[in-house]
């Protein structure tokens, strides 16, 4: 498959990507070597987070929608011995990641204006750069440059983790975190370096150049056989399904989400970063094994659909309760990305952006509520609605929004992983559908305890309902749950395109009927047409038109 | 034209959901006054435009699509949020916007001086805009959305008085019942999909003959099993009674007139696809008829005024059901019609009498209420009369109808059951009546001084309603007789297709009256069994219990089957859930002792990994070294070291293996 792009310079005339991605790094830097005072410290990390939103929203404003094209490309070459490479840009599958991640963190930093004190410069600073390190990994279209922000990444999550956890078992549930990603990690680096070898053993068979590379873009024009493929599919699998966490290897995230601090569950609940890695590189990269496998995964999907659902039915600990509710809905995502048609993709991915919203929501919303109540166990509250009323309305809209109720953005996606679900196979979809009942059973039981019923008798503190910014961060979810809800549209044309490109990929394998390389003219893979060292946004010439994307043949 | 105004049917309520709930949340900026104002105005400005739509439906009964704009799409997909207008829909439009107008209305006065005054007509008008896309949609996922939209109004408003438990547990119930029959539903509408390609009803319906009988059958199931859900049918009907902890309003409207006749809805919309497979149509017709006579016998020994409608209201669903089941559509609407009236006329009236008591709903502590609130005493007397089947009102019409149309499809058994269960109401809707406004008063004291009648705010859409309950039935009849009225002309080219040409009383000259008369003769004799039971001689019922304490005792606890229910699904979900719980957990124990034995290692061999990876690393990344050190530095959590070791054994990896592959690539 030959995915064409357009450079960030034609496009927009800067390199925005890498704006996006080293500005909140840079913003970190700053904030260490030049603020004292704590005010100033807060205020120039929100406005770095600001400013960086509104670049991502200038990302998306001037993406060109309904194409199968990355998009503001940015090459440059870093480790050529090896075909490492410095490669940034985006497609419908990754554009919506950057803004969600920037939005997010303007909400973090709102959150945490005046609820975090302690170490505050560090603090902020771990934030700035765990943004940076994941627009990163959206960003990267080079294997080891993904890498590279996808290790990066645990350092600031770690010590959000280990440092600011309200938990009594934080350094344990920081180490188990790091460690449960690291060993995935290597094993999906082992995964990345085998595809960069068959990769070399094709372009040395067809005499191209370069003889390696780590690039997306050129491994997705080498066939690789299916034997190899299904050994690379297990290597990147542990690699991502360690992170998203899929069942069962899961147990990391409920301790990190109870033990760690709210903003790191946001984060760590609302991006869904080891879901992504399989979208963007594991089934366009290995479409065949995708396709071998995908009982596999749609089961493990539904497993972890069940699993989560069963166990977040009997929780009391509403953090808890959460993590387990996004380990069922992450085998929503999971069976509608191995469903492998267009609306099982597209449902998939849909619903990783709406969790973003939902998911992160709901924890803002916890935090509110630990922060008043001292705790996430229904044994410290009850009959809630009477003296938080607002904070119970939000409850109530995210949460189904979070279990997919019409007209919110939940249900979109969840509607259209269960068809594509079942246009795999009815049973995916018959079993997919008790998650919609469980759904609706533990969150509403959960909030049946919590809000309704009288208040809980003796002497309690009042509570105050939503301050101001509180009110904001919830104010501006659920504004995107609806608009998702109702009119999806614009996010629609955004993915619509890659997702459309990435079937056909599946359709076509990489070995099939898709372009046989060594057949391929003898000839440089197609770099640095343009003068300024950045590929040309037109097709090379010495590919054949019929390999050519429909729109572009002449 | 038409488009614009179409669309703000359901927009009006909208409007009006966005203006209350913002003033909630705002913090009531404005008064109840400006909040009932815009709760019922908006009904009422839709309810006009709706009379717009149906006189211009009238001349041209073809169907009509509005689409207001693309919802979601992609592939071979696409799903625009658009409406059909069709006379099936104008008819369900005017009830939803007509009945819920005069409930708008009443509520004003009913749940005046309530604490959630404004929170409440917010949920009312969420719930108009809901029912509304349900009605109105061009698709299965419009329909869908209003669907689960009506259900979770529904939640909102049973647990209206959120500070009881009861009625906590209620609105739960309520929405995860209904949500089984929504995942039928789901799968029903993926089944179309798949087969069809396209969600919307008229190139589905269009296409629908050239459906397989398997396919077909299945369809029509799914479609059931959402059906059986929100129309609280069995085996899903344990909800309904439960919901009655909601205001009285609310039942009237949601859960009488309303939001649980969607199924049958669903159903005469879909009866493209239930007449290609007769299996699924009897399936219809069985629930039906069982639900009719099930529930009725369980409303013959409640105390609650209000459960007892709420049984009825079920059992007179069946009745739908069963008209759906034996192929009489234009009957199973006619019957919602005319149950939303003499429904919400008696929950209404019920309403009015918990009011006068003071929020009393136990009818063991009425009596004598005849002469105390008589105005409300009429009109329950003629919602009790309509439906129990009293001649020549509405229920007597539709009720007969429904009958008549399961005898002449030979479906005796239904006809058996829809009798026996057409008896039974008869029965114990006398019985309420007798209880609650006859006989001795056995009102609390206190109580007994503060009856009062409702103000005119209540009153006014009770003589509206009595009104219709009384005479709604003509447009079942005139001006063409019997089947033949207005009303079946005008649905007709709907539900033709199939069953129009074939129902009817066409079994013989003699035979329509014939069954008329029977019809008649069960209702009056359900209505002097309880006269006799209840006013001659009042002291029998308890010796009748006493003798019959099994079937007493099965009745009153309503066939145990709440508690079986609790054993079947409940609980052993929950037991699931516990015992999962505790496997992972020891599923993490396990990897707690898998990662301490890692941890020890890196502990052990931290030394020699210092030595020579972290630093051959760090020199390798040059300037890292000199920002980590200082961060590291910085945070002095004393054992740095340790977790520096951790976090760059990912770099340390990708460094040797870019260094293999250097090496490699030198030895190739």
């Amino acid at each position: 498959m030959i995915l064409n792009e357009i450079a960030a310079d034609q496009q927009i005339g800067f390199p925005i990507l890498t704006v996006l991605t080293f500005l909140p790094l840079a913003g970190a830097v700053l904030i260490w070597l030049f603020q004292k005072d704590e005010d100033l410290i807060r205020k120039s990390a929100m406005a770095v987070a600001v400013l960086e939103f509104f670049v991502s929203v200038l990302l998306m404003w001037t993406f060109t929608p309904n194409s199968a094209q990355i998009q503001f490309a940015e090459r440059t070459s870093w480790i050529p011995a090896i075909g490492v490479g410095y490669h940034l840009g985006v497609d419908g599958i990754s554009v919506l990641f950057i803004p969600l991640t920037a939005f997010l963190t303007v909400l973090i930093m709102v959150y945490s204006w005046d609820t975090e004190r302690v170490l505050l410069k560090p603090y902020l600073m771990s934030l700035l750069g765990l943004e940076g390190t994941m627009v990163g990994v959206f960003a990267s279209l080079d294997l080891i440059l993904f890498f590279v922000f996808w290790e990066l990444m645990l350092l600031p999550s770690y010590f959000l983790i280990k440092l600011w956890g309200p938990g009594p078992q934080r350094q344990y549930a920081a180490l188990k975190y790091v460690l449960y990603t690291l060993s995935g990690s290597v094993l999906m680096l082992v995964g990345m370096v085998l595809l960069n070898l068959n990769f070399h053993e094709a372009a040395v068979a067809s005499r191209t150049e370069p003889l390696y590379s780590f690039d997306f873009l050129d491994l997705l024009t080498v066939p690789v056989p299916p034997k190899k493929q299904a050994l690379i599919f297990f290597l990147m699998f542990f690699g991502f399904a360690f992170k998203a966490p899929i069942f069962p290897f899961h147990t990391w995230l409920p301790t990190a989400l109870v033990e760690g601090p709210i903003v790191m569950s946001v984060v760590l609940a609302g991006v869904k970063l080891g879901t992504f890695g399989f979208i963007r590189f594991v089934i366009p990269l290995l479409p065949e094994a995708s396709v071998r496998w995908l009982w596999l995964m749609a089961g493990l999907g539904l497993v972890g659909i069940l699993y989560g659902a069963f166990i977040a039915l009997v929780q009391s600990d509403l953090r808890r309760l959460l993590a387990y509710a996004s380990i069922c809905h992450l085998g929503f995502v999971l069976l509608g990305l191995f469903a492998l048609n267009f609306q099982g993709l597209q449902g998939g991915l849909l619903q990783m952006i709406n969790l973003g919203f939902t998911t992160s929501g709901l924890f803002f919303l916890t935090g509110f509520l630990v922060s008043r109540t001292g705790s996430a166990d229904l044994s410290a509250y009850r009959g809630l609605a009477r003296h938080l009323p607002l904070l119970a309305t939000f409850m109530l809209f995210l949460g189904l929004a979070f279990i997919g109720l019409p007209g919110t953005n939940g249900f979109v996606s969840e509607f259209l992983i269960l068809l594509g679900a079942f246009r795999a196979h009815w049973a995916l979809a018959a079993v997919g559908v008790l998650g919609v009942i469980l759904g609706a059973a533990y969150f509403l039981w959960y909030y049946e305890r919590a809000f309704f019923g009288p208040a809980a008798p003796g002497p309690q503190k009042p509570l105050h309902d939503l301050y101001p910014r509180e009110w904001g961060i919830a104010v501006a979810l659920s504004v995107m749950v609806l608009w998702i809800g109702l009119y999806p549209a614009p996010f629609l044309d955004m993915i619509n395109g890659s997702v459309q490109k990435l079937v056909e990929r599946v359709e076509q394998g990489s070995v099939g009927k898709a372009v046989n390389h060594t057949r391929l003219p003898k000839a440089k893979r197609p770099v640095a047409t343009g003068s300024n060292g950045y590929p040309d946004a037109s097709p090379p010439l010495n590919v054949p038109a019929e390999l050519l994307p429909m729109g572009q043949r002449p | 034209m038409f488009d614009l105004i179409v669309i703000l049917i359901p927009l009006f309520p909208l409007l009006a959901v966005l203006a209350n709930g913002l003033n909630v949340m705002l913090g009531h900026r404005y008064s109840h006054e400006i909040a009932h104002r815009l709760g019922w105005g908006s009904v009422l400005l839709s309810f006009l435009c709706v009379l717009w739509v149906f006189g211009q439906t009238l001349g041209h009964p073809e169907p009509r699509t509005v689409i207001a704009y693309r919802w979601f799409f992609g592939g071979d997909l696409a799903v625009n949020l658009g409406f059909l207008i069709d006379p099936l829909t104008c008819v369900m439009m005017l009830v939803v916007t007509g009945v819920g107008l005069l409930i708008h209305v009443y509520s004003v006065g009913y749940m005046h001086g309530e604490e959630g005054f404004t929170r409440f007509f917010a949920y009312m008008n969420l719930f108009m805009v809901s029912m509304l896309l349900l009605v109105m949609g061009n698709n299965y996922a419009v329909l869908f959305i209003g669907w689960e939209g009506v259900g979770l109004c529904s939640y909102l408003l049973i647990g209206y008085y959120y500070d009881r438990v009861s009625a906590a547990k209620a609105a739960t119930k309520a929405f995860v019942v209904n949500r089984i029959g929504d995942a039928g539903f789901l799968i029903a509408i993926f089944l179309v999909f798949a087969h069809f390609g396209t969600l919307d009803y008229t190139e589905v319906f269009a296409k629908a003959d050239k459906l397989d009988s398997t396919t077909a059958f299945a369809i029509a199931v799914c479609l059931l099993i959402g059906a059986v859900g929100k129309s609280a049918q069995l085996p899903l009907y344990t909800w309904l009674p439960d919901a009655m902890e909601g205001p009285t309003p609310v039942s009237a409207l949601i859960h009488a007139a309303t939001m649980v006749t969607a199924g049958v809805y669903m159903v005469v919309r879909n009866h493209a696809i239930y007449d290609l497979t007769p299996n699924a149509l009897l399936l219809v017709g069985v629930i039906g008829g069982a639900t009719a006579l099930f529930a009725a016998t369980i409303g013959l020994v409640q105390t609650d005024i209000k459960r007892v409608l709420a049984y009825s209201t079920v059992s007179q669903l069946g009745f739908m059901f069963l008209a759906c089941g034996v192929g009489a559509y234009a009957a199973a609407i006619f019957h919602l019609v005319t149950h939303a009236f003499f429904k919400a006329l008696l929950f209404l009236s019920a309403g009015s009498v918990i009011h006068a008591l003071a929020g009393e709903q136990d009818i063991r502590k009425m009596g004598g209420l005849w002469n105390k609130v008589p105005a409300t005493h009429w009109v329950f007397l003629i919602g009790t009369a309509a439906i129990a089947g009293f001649p020549f009102l509405s229920g007597w019409w539709s009720k007969d109808e429904i009958l008549g149309d399961a005898f002449t499809h030979r479906r005796y058994v239904l006809w058996a059951l829809g009798a026996a269960a057409a008896f039974c109401t008869a029965f114990y809707m006398s019985r309420l009546l007798y209880v609650t406004f006859y006989g001795q008063s056995r009102v609390d004291h206190e109580v007994a001084h503060h009856i009062h009648e409702p103000s005119w705010w209540m009153r006014g859409p009770l003589l509206v309603l009595a009104a219709l309950s009384a005479l709604g039935g003509l447009i079942g009849v005139i001006p063409g007789g019997l089947e033949h009225g207005a009303f079946h002309q005008f649905l007709g080219p709907v539900v033709s297709a199939a069953a129009a040409g074939a129902s009817g009383h066409q079994g013989g000259l003699l035979l329509p009256f014939i069954l008329m008369a029977v019809t008649t003769g069960i209702g009056l004799a359900g209505w002097f069994t309880a006269h006799y039971f209840y006013y001659v001689k009042p002291e029998q019922p308890d010796l009748l219990a006493n003798r019959l304490k099994g079937a007493y005792a099965l009745l009153w606890n309503k066939y145990w089957v709440d508690e079986l229910y609790d054993r079947l699904a409940v609980e052993p979900s929950k037991g699931a859930g516990r015992l999962l719980d505790r496997m992972d957990t020891v599923v993490v124990d396990r990897a707690v002792v898998a990662v301490e034995q890692v941890t020890d290692l890196n502990a052990a061999g931290s030394t020699w990994f210092e030595k020579y990876v972290i630093y051959g690393v760090i020199n390798v990344t040059g300037y890292a070294n000199h920002i980590g050190a200082r961060i590291l530095r910085q945070l002095q959590t004393g054992l740095v070291h340790h977790y520096a070791a951790i976090l760059v054994t990912g770099l340390a990896v990708l460094v040797n293996l870019i260094v293999l592959i250097l090496w490699w690539r030198g030895a190739l």
